[in-house]
């Protein structure tokens, strides 16, 4: 067999840098699959498709980090509608301002450098 | 259908090594090979007897290995299995495995760690993680922060819930004469602390110090004829359901669900039968999931349950009875010390802080952030 000419991770970061929320969804189990993986854990099916993400979501858990240095931040986990979870952050509002249950937006944030870009959250709406 | 017999195997021998701030320049395998020799001792056996030897560390990528070389063993059985601070729990169910399988017939499972002399960052270097690491999570704080906040999101929990853990956690360790911190805590003194990852203070979080120790295992038949009371192994279990937070399939319900069920189901016991439990309390908030969890009360309950002191002493169910990783030692990875714990308190060695009823415990221990959960039911002579 011929090696995978992109992984996931890249193929996730090339669509972020597109501006996309992207995903994988697994026929053979019928879910959606986040973080990217080469195979559906559910079933080990190769038989991964990656679909767009609408970027609407809802704040699962949150928390705010106090650093040694400089100022408190937010980390979230956020539950996309398209039924996967992952960890972000929800920009534009004060960090203990983000409660569990509200609803969120996806936007790109440009780290700069060779970095990739990360998708972070803002509050539906705001 | 497990194959392992409940009380095959025993405990006979656990010691300490030096613990909260080591000699400079102190390996971690000088730690473990203290702590060996140490429990050996306690169990009357020597260094020629042992031919097993399980053990984990995040400062010698292959401590079993390293281990076979400083204790000239290169016939031993070895088992370095890592799965986070819960490595131990899951050594003495692969040690009583071994044990009856004939793979080795003296077992030590042994930890050592200078996280405090070396540094956290040194001692124990996260893996960058492209879905978590640039969001910033101070981990593993900021995990079981999100775990505490979904709880009282659920549940009602609340901050002083959290707290009096801590509390309870600090008058055990004033009992205890080898525990790190034992300075007066109260609710105030937990809420008003530095916050580390909301709503998470640096009270509500485990001491970063040094430390080791190790435990001696036979077969229930050997243990007869040892010089101390054997600590039978009445039943053990485990569960991993993720490695990352992002992928906890319920932040509010742990793996110990499972690992306990099967530890109790070996076992024969339940939940009312069990004296003593020593759980693995990284944060404040693992203290309330546990009870819950392995069934000493309802899901959403763990915060009414500590409260009014009953898991400190005096209580009416004691609960990390050595002061805990929150006041005791928390040298990076904590699961050996609860079976230390739970070994010295089934003796009645414990002085001060010896509990009344001491023939069962549960040893529960927790790797990575809440993810491998492994579960050991320990019982007294009076138990087989």
């Amino acid at each position: 067999m011929e090696n995978a000419k992109q992984s996931p991770l890249g193929i996730y970061n090339a669509y972020l840098r597109e501006g996309k929320l992207a995903y994988q969804f697994s026929p053979t189990s019928g879910k959606a699959v986040f973080y990217p993986r080469v195979i559906c854990p559910d079933t080990g099916s190769e038989n991964l498709e990656w679909r767009f993400s609408k970027g609407q979501g809802t704040v699962h858990a949150t928390t705010v980090v106090h650093p040694q240095q400089g100022d408190p931040f937010n980390v979230a986990l956020i539950d996309l509608t398209e039924g996967y979870r992952m960890m972000s952050r929800v920009e534009g509002i004060d960090p203990m301002a983000v409660k569990i249950g509200m609803r969120v937006t996806f936007r790109v944030y440009e780290q700069g450098g060779d970095e990739p870009p990360l998708p972070v959250f803002t509050p539906m709406g705001g | 259908m497990s194959i392992i017999q409940r009380g095959s195997a025993a405990i006979v021998g656990a010691a300490e090594s030096d613990i909260g701030t080591v000699a400079a320049d102190m390996s971690v395998l000088d730690l473990m090979a203290q702590g060996i020799v140490r429990a050996l001792s306690d169990a009357g056996l020597s260094l020629a007897d042992v031919d097993g030897i399980f053990c984990a560390t995040t400062q010698a990528r292959t401590s079993a290995m390293s281990m076979a070389e400083y204790l000239r063993k290169p016939d031993a059985y070895v088992d370095s299995t890592i799965v986070g601070g819960s490595s131990f729990e899951v050594h003495v169910a692969h040690a009583q495995a071994a044990i009856e399988a004939g793979l080795c017939s003296v077992a030590v499972i042994a930890y050592g760690s200078t996280q405090r002399s070396a540094g956290r960052k040194n001692a124990s270097p996260r893996e960058f993680n492209p879905y978590e690491t640039p969001f910033r999570p101070f981990l593993p704080a900021t995990a079981y922060a999100m775990a505490a906040n979904r709880h009282m999101h659920e549940f009602g929990t609340t901050r002083e819930n959290l707290a009096e853990v801590a509390v309870a956690a600090r008058k055990w360790a004033q009992l205890n004469p080898l525990a790190f911190d034992r300075r007066p805590l109260d609710i105030a003194g937990v809420l008003n602390a530095k916050m580390v990852s909301y709503p998470l203070t640096v009270r509500d979080c485990c001491l970063v110090t040094d430390g080791g120790g190790a435990i001696v295992m036979v077969s229930a038949a050997r243990a007869k004829n040892l010089q101390k009371p054997p600590v039978y192994v009445l039943g053990c279990g485990s569960a991993i359901t993720h490695a990352t937070i992002s992928n906890m399939p319920d932040l509010t319900h742990t793996g110990a669900i499972a690992s306990g069920a099967c530890a109790y189901k070996a076992a024969g016991l339940a939940p009312e039968d069990i004296d003593m439990a020593q759980l693995y309390d990284a944060f404040s908030i693992n203290t309330i999931l546990f009870l819950e969890d392995l069934g000493f009360c309802q899901k959403g309950e763990g915060g009414a349950f500590v409260s009014a002191g009953r898991i400190a002493p005096g209580g009416a169910f004691p609960v990390n009875t050595n002061g805990g990783g929150l006041s005791y030692c928390h040298p990076g990875m904590y699961g050996l010390f609860l079976l230390i714990e739970a070994v010295g308190q089934i003796r009645g060695e414990c002085g001060n802080r010896q509990v009344t009823k001491h023939d069962t415990a549960i040893v529960h221990g927790n790797g990575g952030v809440l993810s491998a959960q492994s579960t050991v039911i320990l019982g007294g002579e009076g138990t087989i």
